[in-house]
Parts: structure tokens; sequence; C-alpha cells
């Protein structure tokens, strides 16, 4: 994996500094008409989301699938997938920055982007769940420091604080540029720009403090990025359910998370590239690094995926082997295969070949990873309800199966919006690409 | 000072209780004659004055604890239940008393009788199933609010004015001992149901997003009565005691609880789980009557 090969490709960009400023800023002074289509797109898929919602807050979660064996639904699993995707922030901007792979340079902001997004939403979608969100505040009040939640709910907050800094530090010499350099944008906006900026005058010594900070966030990241994942698998793995209770947990969700991630920021690359017209700074080369990296992490889940499945499968013993069973034969089987074929297995040998870490091939098969690391989060959630040690008897039809509502569909596609949407937001106020680190870098 | 208190809130609790008629549904008990009855005066939990038989009208006036005394056990006692295996028949006489008590509809009982089959070769049997009141409560571990504690004389309840209806705890039991309110209960429907005033030691009223569960009926043991269950099976198959005591009761037959467990080779549901339930099972050998499907089995 040659990831750290040719620290000086972000300058292949070959052009003049007031021409990287002029490409960078273009896409935050205009609002095309697609761009307005789109935020109507997102505007009209979260309201059905809160719609929904309202429909759940009148007559309780009876809106949804869950019951009493089934207790977790997709809104538990949809905040799993959105913390794992808030991993790719760290990833990006934090271990691929220290290990001195300088190509990812420009792909940072819009990790950071999507990683508050996720964030955000995550902590959304938990609220969602909650039986009496109206009590959210007794998580404060009456907290007890004993339980995983109260881990989850610390965790979470310090994780989107050091994600905020992370994003904001190194945003403030480009926000000084907008504020001089835009002068046809609406007075709000400049005022914003001039705020936020924090008198930033790119003097040696705010320089000297820019870089001092963002290398101590760059670190301090990396243990909170794993903590975030690691805690929100202990939820599952600090019960008796089969398929929760494994040591394996922690680490199989983390690197589950950093494949998501790596998918994620693919996905985006392409897009963002695309309607943006920034294929000068976004280029083929990041793909193919972007896909060899995939390919690592991916190999990491698989081996992490194997002492998951392995162990239990081979035992076969009570509810684990029926849950087992349930997975590789029952009703769960066809999903559980082709998550392993298309979201795992076929990333690892397709994106050995270089043609397809071309753009679009890769964006397609980055899409397949995303997927099915959703579907995975569900297998994970889901199954292992369904397999208590005690029979279940005596209970209404309903009881017996999990198929989400449209309630819950609505929900999780407005979360996903929701995403979209703070990304889109963010992505129209500041240069999605940071424009000191590409013309300043020198100094 | 502190007892003082305690004195002040009993007298003031029983003054209240002697104008309420906090147990109104108990009219529908087994005991109601036919014949022409002396009326009594009560006030309904809605403030309206009637006039009902005399033995409709809950005899003692006992009002059930609120939420900060219920956290407090009952001093020097320890709980514990033994289910006889070998008696029970499936008559789900429990079921009906707790539900009645509870206010329960059949969708989200506190008691469950399973069919049971330990292996291929042994005959099946009835089993059945409350909250074990573990002594290492898994359920208890996880919540974040502490709306789930365990308090001295063993019991676990659930105050569900603190619940935020995250349902950590039912994934944490390994029993699936609870229950969760997933609309408003259906019971709200009752006149007069919103007006009880709660009691994590009822469970009465439900509310709809938190969790539910058996409870022991602690405002029947502080009325030196044993649960309704015990009372409610037609088999003595419930027996019902303190552990500091080493007495158990099914209501017709007081026995040593160490004894009991010694002869009968007692267990404990899934021991190696750690949980140290408070609920023992006598395994269902030398049976009064052999396993038979019943009706009310509609085997999922």
């Amino acid at each position: 994996m040659d990831l750290v090969d040719n620290p000086d490709s972000t300058r292949e960009v070959g052009k003049s500094r007031q021409q990287i400023e002029q490409d960078l800023l273009r896409h935050v002074t205009k609002w095309t008409k697609n761009d307005k289509l789109w935020l109507l797109f997102l505007g009209v898929v979260i309201l059905i989301g809160v719609f929904a919602y309202y429909r759940q807050l009148r007559y309780g979660l009876l809106v949804t699938a869950m019951r009493d064996y089934t207790s977790w639904g997709i809104y538990i699993s949809n905040f799993v997938f959105f913390v794992a995707i808030s991993l790719v922030g760290s990833l990006v901007s934090s271990i691929l920055k220290l290990s001195n792979a300088t190509w990812s340079t420009p792909l940072t902001r819009i990790s950071e982007i999507i990683a508050i997004a996720a964030i955000i939403c995550a902590s959304i979608i938990i609220i969602v769940d909650m039986g009496r969100p109206d009590r959210f505040i007794y998580v404060i009040i009456f907290g007890r420091i004993q339980s995983p939640i109260i881990w989850d709910v610390i965790i979470i907050v310090t994780y989107l604080a050091i994600s905020i800094l992370l994003l904001y530090i190194s945003l403030i010499p480009d926000l000084a540029l907008c504020r001089d350099k835009l002068h046809d944008v609406p007075r709000w906006q400049k005022k914003l720009y001039e705020v936020f900026a924090l008198n930033w005058k790119g003097e040696k010594r705010q320089y000297q403090i820019i870089h001092k900070t963002s290398s101590i966030l760059c670190i301090m990241v990396i243990p909170v990025a794993f903590a975030i994942h690691t805690v929100t698998s202990w939820l599952f793995s600090t019960t008796w359910r089969p398929g929760w209770d494994s040591t394996n947990l922690g680490p199989y969700f983390v690197s589950g998370a950093l494949m998501a991630g790596a998918a994620v920021i693919i996905i985006a690359m392409y897009f963002i590239r695309n309607s943006l017209r920034l294929k000068e700074y976004i280029t083929e080369l990041h793909f193919d690094h972007m896909g060899k990296l995939l390919v690592l992490l991916s190999a990491v889940y698989l081996y992490f995926n194997i002492n998951e499945y392995l162990g239990p499968s081979f035992k076969m013993v009570g509810v684990e082997g029926e849950h087992i069973t349930e997975l590789f034969f029952g009703k769960y089987a066809y999903m559980y295969w082709l998550v392993q074929i298309f979201g795992l297995i076929l990333p690892i040998v397709a994106l050995i070949y270089k043609p397809l870490r071309a753009p679009f091939p890769i964006m397609v098969i980055s899409f397949l990873v995303i997927i099915g690391a959703w579907v995975k989060r569900f297998l994970i959630v889901i199954p292992s309800l369904q397999h208590p040690y005690l029979p279940i008897q005596d209970v209404d039809e309903s009881y017996l199966h999990y198929i989400p509502t449209w309630e819950e569909w609505a929900i999780t596609f407005a979360s996903f919006a929701g995403v979209l949407l703070i990304v889109t937001l963010i992505i129209k106020l500041v240069p999605v690409i940071p424009v000191w680190e590409l013309t300043d870098n020198k100094e | 000072m502190e007892k003082k208190e305690r004195r002040a809130f009993l007298k003031s609790g029983l003054a209240a209780g002697a104008i309420t008629l906090a147990t109104i549904s108990s009219c529908t008990g087994p005991n109601i004659s036919e014949e022409e009855e002396e009326l009594v005066n009560v006030l309904t939990p809605d403030g309206r004055l009637v006039q009902i038989p005399k033995s409709m009208a809950a005899a003692d006036s006992y009002v059930p604890v609120g939420p900060k005394e219920a956290r407090i056990g009952i001093p020097n006692k320890k709980f514990v239940m033994v289910v006889d295996l070998s008696r029970c028949t499936n008559e789900r006489k429990c079921i009906d008393a707790c539900d009645h008590h509870h206010h329960l509809t059949p969708d989200r009982p506190y008691i469950k009788v399973l069919r049971m089959q330990d292996n291929e070769d042994s005959s099946p049997y009835w089993m059945p199933k409350k909250c074990f009141q573990c002594d290492n409560p898994p359920c208890v571990k996880v919540c974040p609010v502490s709306a789930t504690y365990k308090r001295s004389d063993g019991i676990v309840l659930i105050d569900n004015e603190r619940c935020i209806g995250c349902r950590f705890c039912m994934s944490a039991c390994p029993y699936s001992a609870r229950v969760f309110n997933w609309g408003q209960p259906p019971e709200s429907m009752e006149e007069g149901y919103d007006e009880i005033p709660y009691s994590p030691e009822t469970s009465v009223p439900s509310r709809i997003g938190t969790v539910g569960k058996c409870d022991f009926c602690p405002d029947m043991l502080r009325q030196d009565k044993v649960p309704h269950c015990i009372t409610a099976c037609p088999n003595g198959a419930l027996y019902f005691g303190d552990k500091l005591s080493d007495t158990v009761t099914n209501g017709g037959e007081t026995v040593r609880l160490s004894q009991l467990l010694r002869e009968k080779a007692g267990y404990r549901y899934l021991e190696e789980l750690g949980t140290e339930p408070n609920v023992y099972y006598l395994p269902p050998v030398n049976r009064a009557v052999p396993f038979e499907e019943t009706l009310s089995d509609q085997e999922s």
C-alpha cells in the first residue's frame, strides 16, 4: 500500500495562487438551479420524516414494527451506521495526515464535514428511538455513570466537540479569504465570515498557532474516534444476546466503521468533483489512493468478520448456534450473504485492479460497500434480539418478525437527507477544499 | 426525626385512604354475593360520591407508597419465590390474577407460562416465568437514569415516571422478563385509570413509552400479604417467602426454603449467567398430573 508516495502531489495542480482561489471559491458564491432543486428534494424528504415522527410522538412507538422481543430496530442500526460514518473525519484528517499522506489534503475538509453531519444525525436518531423523548433531560439530571448509554452520550458529545474544532480551526484562514475576496454575497454571509474569521491576518504567529492546534487535535481525535465506536459496540457486548456477547465486538465495529468511512469519502469525492467542477483538485490519483486504502480497510474488516463468526459457527451451541443458523441458512441468509459478498469480498477483489479504481467504477463499488454497511448493522442489531434464551410463545403474530413500517423508513431516509443537507449547506458557505493548505502551506 | 416524618406520612396516607377508594377495580373479585347488601358511601378517584355494596369497597384503606418511598426496601426482608414445576398444569390463574391486579391487557403480561422441553427425550412441562428479581440484575446495571433499581429486600422495581424508554434493560435481560408500553396502554381507557396515584410498588398506572415487569407486588408485601399470583394458583405450584427467615408458603403449606430446595433439587434458571435470580424452580418430577397440551397454548 503505497499511500505516502510523492508528498508533493498536492502541488501538482500547478496553478497560480490567484487561479486556485478563484476555482475553489466559485461554488461558494453561486446558487445554481440544481442546487435549489437538490435542497428542495432534501427538504421534502425531511418533511415526510418529520410527519412520520409527529405520528410517532402522537401514538407512541406503536407506529414502528418494534415489539417486546425485537425491542430495537432500524433506528438503532441506523444510529450505529451514522456513528460508523463519523469515523471518516478522523480517518482522513488525522490518520492520513499523521502518516504524512499529503495527497489527502484536499479531502480533509469534506471528511470533517461529513463526520460532523453524521454525528449530529446519529444524536437525533437516538432521541427518535426513545420512548419518552420528553424526558431526555433526565439523562443529564439522573445520569448513572455505570450505564454504557451514559458513556456513549459523553463520548459522542466529546467527539462532536473535537470534530467541530478540527473543522473550524482549519477553516479560519479560508473564512478570512472569503471575507476578503467575496463581495457579491448577502450581508449576513459577509458578517458570518467576518465574525468567524477571528481577525485572521495571515501572520506568521497565527499560522504557528493554527498548525500547533490542529496537530494537537489530530492526535486527540484518534483515541476519541476509536472510543466512540467501541463504546457503541459495548451497548451490545455488555448483554448476553447471541451475536453481541463477544469480546471481538469493539475492533469489529471500529474496523467496519473505517471501511464504511473510506467508501463514503469516495462517493462524496465523486459527486463533489463532478458537480462543483473540481477535477483538477480531486484527481484520479485521489481515487486510486482511496481505492487502495479501501482494499486495506476491507481486508482488516474481513479479518474481524472471520473472528466474529468462526468461533460460534464452529461450536453451534444453544442460542448462539440458532443465531448463526438464522444468518447463514435462515430467513436472514440472503441478506447476510449479499452483504458479505458485495459489501466485503467484492471491494477487496475488484479494487486490486487499477482500472476499477477509476472514479466511476470505484464510486459504484463504494455504493455497494455503503449499502452493505447499512444492512450489516441491521443484521447485527435485529436477529440477535429474536433469539432469546427462553422461547417466544403466546404472543401476537406481530411480535414474531420485524418488518420496518413506513414511519421508520421515512424517519431513516429523513436522517440520510439530514446528513446530506448539513453537508450541502456547509459546502455552500465555505470552500470544500482547504484553499490555504494548497496555497500557503510553504510559509 | 426520620421516624417522625414517616409516621406523619403514614398518618396522612391513612386519612386520605379512609375517604378514597383506590382499588375500585377489585369489585370484580370472586367473593361478591348475590344477596342484598348494606350500601356504603365512597369517594371515587375522580371525585364523585357513590354508593356501593359494602363487599365491593376495598376492606382496607391501604395507600401504596410513592416513587420516592418505593426505592427503599421493606426492612429485614429478602423475598424469594419458588416454582414447583411438577404442579403447574397451565391453568393460567396466576396470569389472570396478575393482569387483573396490574390492570394489564393480555398483550403485555408480567407472567408467562411457557411450554418447555429440556431435550428430545424428556417430556415437556409448563414453566411459569416472572421477573427473577436478580441479585446481580443486568437491567439495573444498564439503566442510564436509575429508573430501574434494586432494593434492600431483593426486589427490582421500575419507576415509570423516571423511565426514558431506551429499552436497554429489555436487551440486557436474558430472561425476556420486561414488556414495553409501545402505545397508549389499552387500560388507560378505563374510567378513572389515569387518576390512580402512581406507585412503582403497584406498577399502576402504566405509561406510554415506558417499560414494565413483574414487581413481586410490594404493596401486598407491605401489608404482610403474598403476591396475587401465589394465592391464585389452584395447584399450589407457587411458593413465596423470605430468605432471611428461611420460610416459604404457597398459601396452603408453609415450609423451610432450604429444606425444600435441597429435598426437591431446586435450581435457578440459567444459573451460569451469574445473575443470581431470586426465583427458584423445582424440577418437573413426580408430577401430580401428566403433561397435557392445553387449549390456551397457541404454540407459536
